[in-house]
């Protein structure tokens, strides 16, 4: 039985407040054969300095220290593509240092940055991250990303990452979806609701109307997965500014707190030991009583059901900005869905609903920001940027715009993002007719979930509006 | 067009020093990427063919052994270790994760053959590029008793189901020396229904 001492588990301190400042994305698509990273990276950076009313010379000045998000070289043929961006920003004579965990590349990017105005290093910072997936042939990307596995122990395995994640999948499904149609329903309803939402956002590559039926008649990749319940594969690039108060009420009247707690777990599934359920604030030794008679073969923790980096995460970011209930704390949240069931998985990771029963919060309509069904409010929408699944997983960048995704919403300008018919048109994108807003109404605080793979990394980033706080400093 | 046999890279090590022989890459010349709406140059292909050079250190005696027909993991011995006294460890580490003491060898083959057992699995016809395998691909986790971790691997023959017995066969003719070399096969499979080149 695995343990962790106090010492691990003690709760990261911040030596000084840190605010988001702006944020900034580029469109997103599955390939940009006429742009080069540069391009989009600086489009990312524009669209940060225009929100906050600046030219990107003027807010470069401000910048002290860099954090490049970029996690796969070997698919551009570029060692040391950070510095390349990082010289094309035009950003020296700043100390600037790329950053690589997988998936959750771009949440990392930001935990980055966020230490160093915590600790005094730097006043402001940029967490910049990017990915473009798109300059080798699929099958060859397939093997660069199956490459992220262990190259002795798996990766000869099929070259083949889904594969491996796959596994993970099988277990959930049977045991604690125990095969139920209504489960499959259910993960299905989770690729309407992100596609559906991704009809809304202009940066988005993956938006469709579709039906649960759609999804359920979609091609098999590995069953129980089908193509429309995996996520996108894309390029593209965001940014978020963090600084300190002086900086940050310099440069905008409504800057966010910010907060971010990252966790790991081995690279192999196959290494993953038995031990107890570390606890989130919401739950307690009761919660798990009688947890393998319930769900028969559930026992094992985290096993191939649950992700101990991703509860990690939730556990030190939660303490640290004072959080007890996401569903009641929180008002809106972006997860990983890299697959509907892992987006299932990490409900119950972050503590939005105990392991075992993370399908009812997209069946209660939590999810949701108005359920399809009742017509009801959510308690706590997610993935209204349209996620992995609907608007992109340009993998160095992901983190970063489930972020500035979130910052929009607390900020309150989620519209000026999304609706503006000149950027439709700029990128390309025929806005719908029946385009309609999901800013949420009023929200204050949210959380975005940044997640590696198979659960090597995972970072919880918390927002909220300073006068909203839970805890005091 | 699989390179012919002088077009291979080879790598021994004498006195301590790799001594590569043979080709390890064929240069091909770029091309031009042209947007055909445009008739405009947006690019070129940048061909490589590489052969990386890779030590697989101490647990080289594990790839080693597969094509010998064994299974050996590796197990903490180290009597002051607080959580993983006695684990027993497949995938095989070198180290005790929790100690970082040398861990001993430990023979698990028979274990394997009495225990093995389908914890997880899944079968898909994807693959990425230099794949060795047949497709579907049917990937399996299997458990072993009194072994604390659950080894990723393929099953060969049958369908896979949680919770059936497995046995573990192995490329004994012709090994490739990598973990494809270890596949796992239904307890009662016939020898006639083994893939080229394994054994029991
Ligand atoms: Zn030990």
């Amino acid at each position: 039985m695995i343990k962790f001492s106090d010492e691990q588990l003690k709760i990261p301190k911040m030596a000084r407040p840190v605010y988001l400042v702006t944020a900034g994305m580029s469109k997103f698509d599955r390939a940009f054969p006429k742009s080069r990273t540069e391009e989009l990276v600086i489009q990312a950076f524009t669209a940060a300095s225009d929100f906050i009313k600046m030219t990107p010379a003027e807010l470069k000045k401000y910048i002290h220290t860099c954090y490049y998000g970029h996690f796969a070289d070997h698919f551009g043929d570029q060692l040391l593509g950070e510095a390349v961006i990082h010289d094309r920003l035009g950003l020296d004579p700043l100390g600037n240092i790329g950053i690589k965990t997988g998936g959750a590349t771009g949440g990392s990017t930001l935990w980055e940055a966020v230490k160093t105005v915590a600790s005094g290093y730097s006043d402001c910072t940029l967490a910049m991250g990017w990915e473009r997936m798109d300059e080798v042939p699929t099958d060859e990307g397939n093997h660069l990303i199956s490459a992220a596995a262990d190259k002795d122990w798996e990766t000869p395995l099929g070259h083949i990452y889904t594969g491996y994640y796959a596994v993970m999948a099988q277990r959930y499904w049977k045991i604690f979806g125990k095969e139920e149609d209504s489960f499959r329903d259910t993960m299905a309803e989770i690729a309407v609701k992100n596609r559906g939402y991704a009809r809304m956002n202009p940066h988005a590559h993956g938006p469709m109307k579709i039906t649960i039926e759609d999804v359920k008649n979609s091609p098999i990749i590995a069953y129980p997965l089908r193509a429309l319940d995996c996520c996108l594969m894309s390029v593209g690039a965001a940014c978020g500014i963090v600084a300190d108060e002086k900086i940050a009420y310099e440069l905008t009247d409504n800057p966010l707190r910010v907060w971010v707690g990252a966790g790991s777990h081995t690279l192999r599934v196959a290494d993953r030991r038995d031990m107890k359920i570390p606890l989130l604030p919401n739950e307690t030794e009761e919660t798990y009583k009688n947890f393998g008679e319930k769900y028969p073969g559930g026992d094992r923790y985290p096993g191939f059901t649950s992700f101990l980096a991703a509860r990690i995460a939730a556990y030190y970011a939660y303490h640290m900005a004072g959080i007890i209930d996401p569903c009641e704390d929180l008002d809106v949240i972006e997860l990983h869905d890299a697959f509907t069931i892992s987006d299932i998985q990490s409900y119950e990771d972050v503590g939005l609903r105990p392991y075992g029963e993370g399908r009812h919060y997209i069946e209660s309509g939590d999810g949701y920001l108005k359920d399809p069904k009742t017509g009801k409010k959510g308690r706590l929408p997610s993935n209204l940027s349209g996620g992995l699944i609907g608007c992109m997983h340009a993998v160095g960048a992901t983190g970063l715009m489930q972020v500035a995704e979130i910052a929009y919403h607390l900020w309150n300008r989620w519209d000026e993002i999304h609706e503006p018919k000149e950027k439709w048109k700029a990128f390309g994108r025929e806005k719908p007719k029946d385009w309609e807003s999901l800013q949420v109404p009023g929200a204050k605080r949210g959380l975005a979930i940044s997640h590696a793979g198979v659960g090597s990394h995972v970072t919880a980033s918390i927002l909220m509006h300073p006068d909203h706080l839970l805890k005091e400093d | 067009m699989p390179k012919t046999e002088n077009e291979k890279g080879y790598v021994n090590i004498v006195k301590g020093r790799y001594k590569p022989k043979g080709k390890f890459h064929i240069i091909e010349k770029n091309q031009p990427i042209f947007d055909k709406d445009t008739g405009k140059l947006a690019g070129v292909t940048n061909p490589r063919d590489m052969t990386y050079i890779h030590s697989y250190g101490g647990e080289a005696i594990f790839f080693e052994s597969l094509g010998k027909g064994k299974l050996i993991a590796t197990r903490c011995e180290n009597e002051k270790c607080e959580t993983a006294y006695k684990s027993i460890f497949m995938p095989f580490r070198i180290y005790c994760p929790d100690c970082l003491r040398k861990t001993n060898l430990y023979d698990l083959t028979e274990t394997a053959r009495k225990t093995a057992k389908i914890h997880s699995y899944i079968i898909t016809h994807r693959s990425g590029a230099f794949n060795m395998l047949n497709k579907p691909i049917k990937f399996i986790n299997v458990e072993f008793d009194g072994v604390c971790t659950i080894l990723m691997s393929y099953l060969s023959y049958g369908d896979p189901e949680i919770g059936m017995r497995v046995v573990p066969i192995f490329k004994t003719k012709d090994p490739t020396y990598t973990i494809i070399d270890l596949s796992f096969v239904p307890e009662g499979t016939p020898e006639s229904k083994l893939p080229e080149g394994f054994t029991f």
